[in-house]
């Protein structure tokens, strides 16, 4: 053991983040790994955050920023991790840094480059709703504030290069392998959120005023593609009628479908339809739900006060199908009332929120056969017991926390990354006193 | 002892930096002109604008600017100190200021935010607000943080699951703690419980383990029948009073940390469907006990040939404190109406529910389970629940509206089974006075932030885990746990913490010991000493209760003197035309 114990974070999401600044806080070495350019994870892109309806990047930027100029917090963004072995107390990491082609340590951020840049793709942080250059950063508030090239897009015409003030880009930048000796791991890669364009019956990206839960955060966010202001995605007029639709292929046992529940999506939609409400006090919004799940720490008062106080009209139903008016492109759906036992239609929908499952990340089987441990029927982390070790994964010395070991929201996340941290802490304190005996 | 007076050593260079935060700011109020306006104030000789002053590059320009202009006071107009005043003064510190030179203008929540529909006068009201924290900037004096050493010893009040769990993780990674339990034995609400969901693992094997690796753990000091008395002090230095159980004498300690694992109990439905009048309507928890005998003890309470769960006893009500779910109810119904099924297979079990909350990965797998072993929900809404009454044959007349089949559904049934919330106990609230840490308005305790601080108290060295915090599964409760296990390694594990350079401070000839501000702390940061109150440094939040209340007018907050508000008053009240004056 060196005299600094080190623990590797993959994710930087806010579980990746918080278990950070928890051991850094306490002296040990930690290395956060990160596969897209910034820190920030989810989090970094929704909206605001329920039941307090906090701006979600406003509270979570501090923290972000924290880990960048914390001392024993070493960022890897735009790493991927290539091969574990050893075991507690002694595991050697191999980390492939893919090439940013914008040396960190001299770019300002000033983003000079991406006006010149002549190359436009979708933006991922924005859901693919706007657009980014290929010299890009994801989001304002990104961290490392560093340009990142793109280089699947990058048509390589060096306009970057000529303009950059700083001489940051180099084009000819090589990913770089990095190998780290860590005591611990701890995993946090957060979650996907499902294609809903397999339901077919709901028209996702057939019909243009039908979005994603996801898409939706970004779309009415200021820092989004359209500014915040709410607008029909198909026309850019002023929605008067807004739907929510839960459990888009969650709590499914069809093919594609996922059988759990994801804990969230109940208490998102209430979130988004207050923001829909604060917006626009005269849009009707309609929340269409099977059971809903208000089970946390002041949700069900939440909930309450959407329906009670903001007029949020939930309706306990699935739709069984939305169709589009081909000349105003509005929407109709088709449902059963479940508490009245009749077939109804709500017509003149401008907008469709789908809420779909949240689902494990793609990368996590890559992952688990990295650092031999084991993933669940699901695909989630396997905890080694759900109740007693939450935090502790198949493999010593490996933990795990946030939603890629099961579903969870913000507070739970963040309250399972301290634990993790602890966990990881204690078995190199165990391993310690195992070594003198 | 230190003199709080306006700074005149050297003339105040204060630099402004005006933050758009994306649209937030930058989309109403005109920022540039703001820019403008402030280079025309009073000892302000830089102002600039950014997109993001939190950014990177902000910080990377707040800093540049300190050493090329020379500033020695800073001021951003941006969001709210909340979240951002640690970064601004940690960037100040960065370039070699105290970071107490810096002061915060809200022009986001108190300005574009709520006039965001009057731009013009909102670019008005954002020059007020920035000439007012310039006029504060240049009364600023360099303030020092104090450093506290902390034992590395921790008090876990509460020998639960969750208390347990946090104690053996301290005490593993070489901590001392003490582990006080007011009953005899340690375990905590799962003493009750016959089975642990999803897993179906008896709660005896597992809880005795763990009980015995916490009582024989050569850091762990167990105190059973033991209750806290009075807390005092604070991060890295309370001293507790603990007292045993038909002992007069009372004990004292030392401890760097305090977590709080109380628990909660069981809400009792007095006069909810026959409760306390029948006596085959039961809790789940007096389901649980009788279960705890297996199937021959439930035989012998009742042959179950059909048994009711009513769900949402008590919860959920229009009104706090008992407005939340639960969050574990459904499942422990669905469990519990299992083991029933099991040991008796032809029996009717009904779940009368409103919202099922089997949520996440392995219960909703539970509830369809439940639904193939042939357990019958039934949906019921708040507006008609379910009515019991018994007849003379001891069978209990359940009568509810089905909501989903929309119609009213009659069962007799041998047993009814009340699924009642978690609550906050008596004890729980006495301790919430003994620690001076707050309640929420469901009466669980509450933490510093609901999002990002879930086990911390506002109070440092003080936290909170499991179901004290709110209703939650034995997983949850011990994910939070090892949370706060977490969370107060840390300071332990460094030794020492920094406290609030913004604390309040006596001046000692103006005092005359009158005593109030002692009465009013609510920290108990004062204390009177030869007469004269003095100021426990470390224990004072800067809450100014006590400067406010003092008649003598002795007390003064550091970093919040009369000076430096009343600079900004007067400021405020000033035309444009005069600033230049001023």
């Amino acid at each position: 053991m060196s005299e600094k114990p080190s623990v590797l974070v993959i994710g930087g999401g806010i579980a990746g983040i918080q278990a950070s600044l928890d051991l850094a806080g306490r002296g040990f070495q930690v290395y956060l790994l990160e596969e897209t350019p910034s820190i920030g994870g989810r989090m970094a892109q929704l909206d605001k955050t329920f039941p307090t309806m906090d701006c979600s990047i406003c509270i979570l930027a501090p923290k972000m920023i924290e880990c960048y100029r914390h001392p024993n917090i070493k960022l890897l963004t735009y790493s991927e991790l290539k091969e574990v072995t050893g075991t507690t107390g002694n595991f050697k990491v191999k980390i492939l840094r893919k090439a940013r082609c914008v040396d960190e340590t001299k770019c300002t951020g000033c983003a000079v480059c991406a006006e010149h840049c002549p190359v436009e793709v979708p933006n991922e942080f924005d859901m693919e709703l706007g657009m980014r250059k290929a010299i890009y950063m994801p989001m304002p508030q990104a961290v490392p504030r560093a340009m990142t090239v793109d280089k699947e897009n990058c048509i390589e015409c060096g306009l970057c290069t000529k303009v950059c003030k700083a001489g940051a880009v180099d084009l000819k930048q090589q990913p770089q392998d990095i190998e780290l000796n860590v005591g611990s791991i701890i995993i946090a890669t957060g979650f996907d959120q499902f294609n809903p364009v397999s339901i077919k019956e709901y028209g996702y990206k057939s019909y243009p005023n039908v979005l994603t839960a996801l898409e939706f955060e970004r779309w009415v966010c200021a820092s989004g593609p359209v500014g915040g202001h709410l607008l029909r995605p198909a026309d850019g007029r002023r929605p008067k009628r807004i739907a929510f639709i839960q459990c888009v292929g969650s709590r499914s046992l069809l093919k594609g479908g996922s059988p759990f529940c994801s804990s969230v999506c109940c208490m998102y939609a209430t979130k988004e339809a207050l923001i829909i409400r604060e917006h626009e006090p005269d849009v009707e919004v309609y929340i269409f739900y099977n059971e809903l799940r208000a089970f946390g720490k002041g949700f069900q008062e939440f909930v309450n006060r959407a329906r009670d106080e903001w007029g949020v009209k939930y309706i306990r139903s699935r739709p069984g199908e939305i169709r589009e008016d081909s000349k105003t492109k509005s929407l109709t759906l088709w449902y059963d009332d479940t508490l009245t036992r009749e077939i109804k239609t709500l017509s003149n929908v401008d907008l469709v929120v789908l809420c779909p499952a949240l689902v494990p990340r793609q990368g996590n089987r890559q992952l688990a056969e990295i650092m031999k441990i084991e993933l669940d029927d699901c695909g989630f982390f396997k905890a080694k017991h759900p109740l007693f070790a939450p935090v502790d994964t198949t493999m010593p010395g490996i933990f795990v926390c946030g939603y890629c070991q099961s579903p969870k929201d913000i507070p739970d996340s963040v309250a399972q990354a301290s634990a993790a941290a602890a966990r990881a802490a204690e078995a190199l304190a165990l391993v310690q006193v195992g070594g003198a005996q | 002892m230190e003199k709080i007076e306006p700074s005149t050593e050297e003339k105040p260079r204060i630099g402004v930096f005006i933050c758009q935060c994306g649209i937030n700011i930058g989309g109403i109020v005109k920022v540039p002109e703001v820019v403008k306006y402030a280079q025309t104030l009073p000892h302000v000789v830089y102002a600039e604008d950014n997109i993001y002053t939190c950014s990177a590059e902000g910080i990377a320009s707040i800093k540049e600017a300190i050493k090329e202009k020379n500033l020695n006071r800073v001021v951003v107009a941006s969001c709210t100190p909340r979240t951002h005043e640690p970064l601004f003064r940690n960037a100040c510190q960065d370039a070699g200021l105290n970071p107490y030179l810096f002061t915060f203008a809200n022009i986001r929540e108190h300005c574009s935010w709520v006039h965001m529909h009057e731009p013009e006068k909102a670019t008005e009201k954002a020059k007020d607000i920035v000439r007012m924290a310039a006029a504060r900037a240049s009364f600023l004096n360099p303030q020092e943080e104090a450093e506290v050493q902390v034992d590395p010893s921790a008090l876990v009040i509460g020998g639960g699951i969750s208390g347990i769990t946090a104690a053996n993780c301290l005490a593993n990674q070489g901590f001392k703690v003490f582990l006080v339990e007011k009953e005899k034995e340690l375990g905590g609400m799962l003493r009750n419980i016959y089975k642990f969901y999803p897993t179906d693992e008896e709660v005896s094997h597992i809880l005795e383990p763990m009980i015995n690796s916490v009582k024989s753990h050569k850091n762990i000091e167990t105190l059973t029948s033991t209750t806290v008395k009075n807390v005092e002090g604070y991060i890295g230095n309370f001293v507790v009073t603990i007292a045993k159980e038909g002992e007069k004498e009372e004990n004292k300690f030392k401890v760097g940390t305090i977590i709080v694992a109380t628990g909660a109990v069981e809400f009792e439905p007095i006069d909810k469907y026959g409760y306390g009048k029948y006596d085959r309507v039961l809790t789940q928890v007096q389901l649980e006990r009788i279960l705890q005998g297996g199937r021959q003890a439930l035989g012998k309470f009742v042959k179950p040939k059909t048994v009711a769960m009513i769900q949402c006893v008590g919860a959920r009500e229009e009104k706090a404190p008992r407005a939340y779910c639960s969050r574990i109810c459904c499942m422990v119904a669905v469990k519990n109406a299992m083991q029933i099924k099991e040991w008796y297979p032809d029996a009717n079990v009904y779940i009368i529910y409103q919202d099922l909350q089997t949520y996440g990965k392995d219960y909703e797998e539970h509830h369809r389970k439940a639904k193939d072993a042939g357990i019958k929900f039934i949906n019921y809404t708040r507006e008609r629940p379910a009515e019991v009454t018994q007849d003379t044959g001891k069978k209990l007349n359940l009568k509810v509206y089905h909501a989903l089949l929309g119609e009213e559904t009659q069962l007799d049934c041998d047993l009814v089974v009340l699924s009642t919330p978690l609550i906050q106990h008596q004890e729980g609230k006495d301790l919430s006075k003994i620690l001076k840490v707050p309640i929420g308005p469901d009466e669980f305790f509450l933490e510093a932030h609901v999002k990002l601080r879930p086990v911390d108290f506002a109070t440092d060295g003080i936290y909170v885990c499991g179901t004290a915090h709110g209703p939650k599964d034995v997983g949850e409760s011990i994910a939070q746990a090892y949370a706060v296990a977490s969370r107060a390694a840390g300071p332990m594990a460094n030794r020492k913490v920094r406290t609030e350079a913004i604390t309040a401070f006596v001046n000692r000839d103006l005092c005359v010991g009158c005593r109030m501000c002692e009465k009013l702390c609510p920290f108990g940061a004062h204390k009177i000493e030869e007469g004269k109150s003095t100021v426990i440094e470390a224990i004072c939040k800067g809450c100014g209760i006590c400067a406010a209340a003092c008649l003598r007018r002795a007390i003064t907050m550091r970093h919040f003197t009369d000076d430096q508000i009343l600079a900004e008053i007067k400021t405020a009240f000033l035309s444009e035309s005069s600033v230049g004056g001023l």
